[in-house]
């Protein structure tokens, strides 16, 4: 069962790199205009068809995600590094800065997160950075909740506590003890927050608010579709939309199966 | 050495007006088997983890020869065993890692607890409840250990193996004029193994 799910991953990882790569060698074939072969139909040379400008939508497709992916990888990142440091401040430095963290984490989940994430990204100033800060500054609640209740419920396990009794040192107990069981909890919330990540990416551009039209990302794509897909032009939104979701199907897929390895009840088996 | 609890109050945050403990007093000098027993809820595991030092008590004092033990640094010289054996070990880590932690515990002990070689590779969820509190006890056997408070350690033993542990706890407290705090339910046990026994009350 291990051996499948570490294959599982293995293959997941790679199709993720591959379109990560892909999409950047992609880049300059995705903004090629062809005007003698405009709204063409999916075809042996077009796979996915081609636009109003004769651009290649498989090129423009497999841009969109790379670009996608590598803003998901950098805002996962920075989400979940705020999420660790704030959980642990949260349950290790006193009740009031845990009152004010535990504050902070009710406000920012209270505001629905695609309004969180264009307003920010607006006051930033739109573009790739400003979707970049937006998502970083909106995701991170949830896992410093969990971060915080592990951490909490870690300091006063019977044999944390034992461990302090027989003299081993504060730090060497926070590794030892502590570490290997916060990391499985980081690491899937990390993986997990991909999905979200990507997919508020496309939605706040397809709303208008994120990165700039020029850029070959999936919301812009989208959000360019939809005027051509009344005049029967599908295959300009549902090639980039579906491998969207693929997309992020894989990542949660790749989030459960971590979470499986690594929790403390199945770690053995 | 005197272990003495004095005076001692003890109530959960938030719930000062329902104390767990009222003006508790006790003593245990090395070499004495004390008994405790009670009603279930009437705090014979909070005075236990008190003693040990896990807790701090609002008001009273818990002394080892005149030093507040929750004050002592390094490998405390009051150990206590718990109840559920199962939570006392960490489930990441190989036995002889934990055990590891107990310093330098003798062959000996580990060969009187009959605790096999081959179950120190292995994880807390592949030993029984019974296998893993012979562990606790060894770990809580350290050379620096003066007082052991049992928190109802055997219960989950059956009754061969009950009487193989208390009768190796006798000889070795014994040997190491150890104070022992022995809670249990079982009066008969109490009768067997303690040199006084200890009433707590409910409190209403």
């Amino acid at each position: 069962m291990r051996k499948k799910a570490f294959m599982f991953m293995a293959a997941a990882v790679l199709i993720l790199a591959a379109v990560t790569a892909g999409g950047i060698f992609l880049e300059p074939a995705a903004m090629e205009t062809d005007f003698s072969k405009t709204n063409l139909a999916p075809s042996g040379e077009n796979l996915f068809g081609t636009d109003w400008m004769g651009r290649d939508m498989f090129a423009r497709t497999i841009a969109g995600l790379s670009l996608s992916i590598r803003l998901g990888l950098l805002t996962a990142a920075a989400s979940a590094g705020i999420a660790l440091i704030l959980g642990t401040v949260s349950a290790v430095s006193g009740r009031k800065a845990d009152a004010v963290v535990s504050w902070c984490i009710d406000l920012v989940m209270g505001i629905p997160h695609i309004l969180l994430v264009i307003l920010i990204s607006l006051a930033c100033g739109r573009g790739f950075a400003g979707v970049a800060a937006g998502i970083a500054l909106s995701h991170w609640p949830s896992l410093a909740r969990v971060i915080r209740g592990e951490i909490i419920q870690l300091c006063q396990a019977p044999y944390i506590l034992t461990a302090e009794k027989m003299g081993v040192p504060r730090i060497q107990n926070a590794v030892r003890h502590m570490i290997p069981h916060l990391m499985p909890q980081f690491f899937t919330g990390l993986v997990l927050l991909f999905p979200h990540a990507i997919l508020h990416e496309a939605s706040v551009t397809f709303l208008g608010f994120g990165l700039s039209s020029e850029q070959p990302a999936i919301g812009v794509i989208l959000s360019e579709s939809m005027q051509y897909l009344t005049t029967g032009r599908w295959w300009l939104a549902v090639f980039p939309g579906l491998s969207l979701v693929l997309v992020v199907i894989l990542f949660a897929m790749l989030g459960e199966q971590i979470r499986r390895l690594t929790d403390p009840a199945s770690v053995h088996e | 050495m005197k272990l003495e609890v004095k005076d001692l109050t003890f109530y959960y945050p938030g719930r000062k007006e329902r104390p767990v403990l009222e003006y508790f007093d006790l003593e245990i000098s090395s070499g004495e088997r004390v008994g405790l027993k009670g009603p279930s809820g009437c705090g014979k595991t909070t005075l236990c983890q008190v003693m040990a030092g896990y807790r701090k008590a609002p008001a009273g004092q818990v002394l080892l020869d005149g030093n507040p033990v929750s004050s002592l640094r390094g490998a405390c010289p009051v150990q206590m065993v718990w109840q559920h054996p199962e939570t006392a070990v960490d489930p990441l880590l190989r036995l002889r890692k934990t055990m590891e932690e107990a310093g330098n515990v003798e062959t000996r002990i580990l060969e009187e607890l009959h605790i096999e070689e081959a179950w120190m590779e292995r994880y807390p969820s592949e030993l029984s409840g019974g296998e893993l509190q012979r562990f606790c006890l060894a770990r809580a056997l350290r050379p620096e250990t003066k007082f052991l408070l049992c928190d109802e350690i055997s219960a989950m033993l059956d009754l061969v193996t009950q009487a193989q542990i208390w009768d190796f706890l006798i000889r070795e407290a014994d040997r190491r004029k150890l104070g022992l705090l022995v809670v249990s339910h079982n009066d008969a046990l109490l009768e067997k193994v303690c040199t006084r026994i200890v009433r707590m009350d409910e409190k209403l």
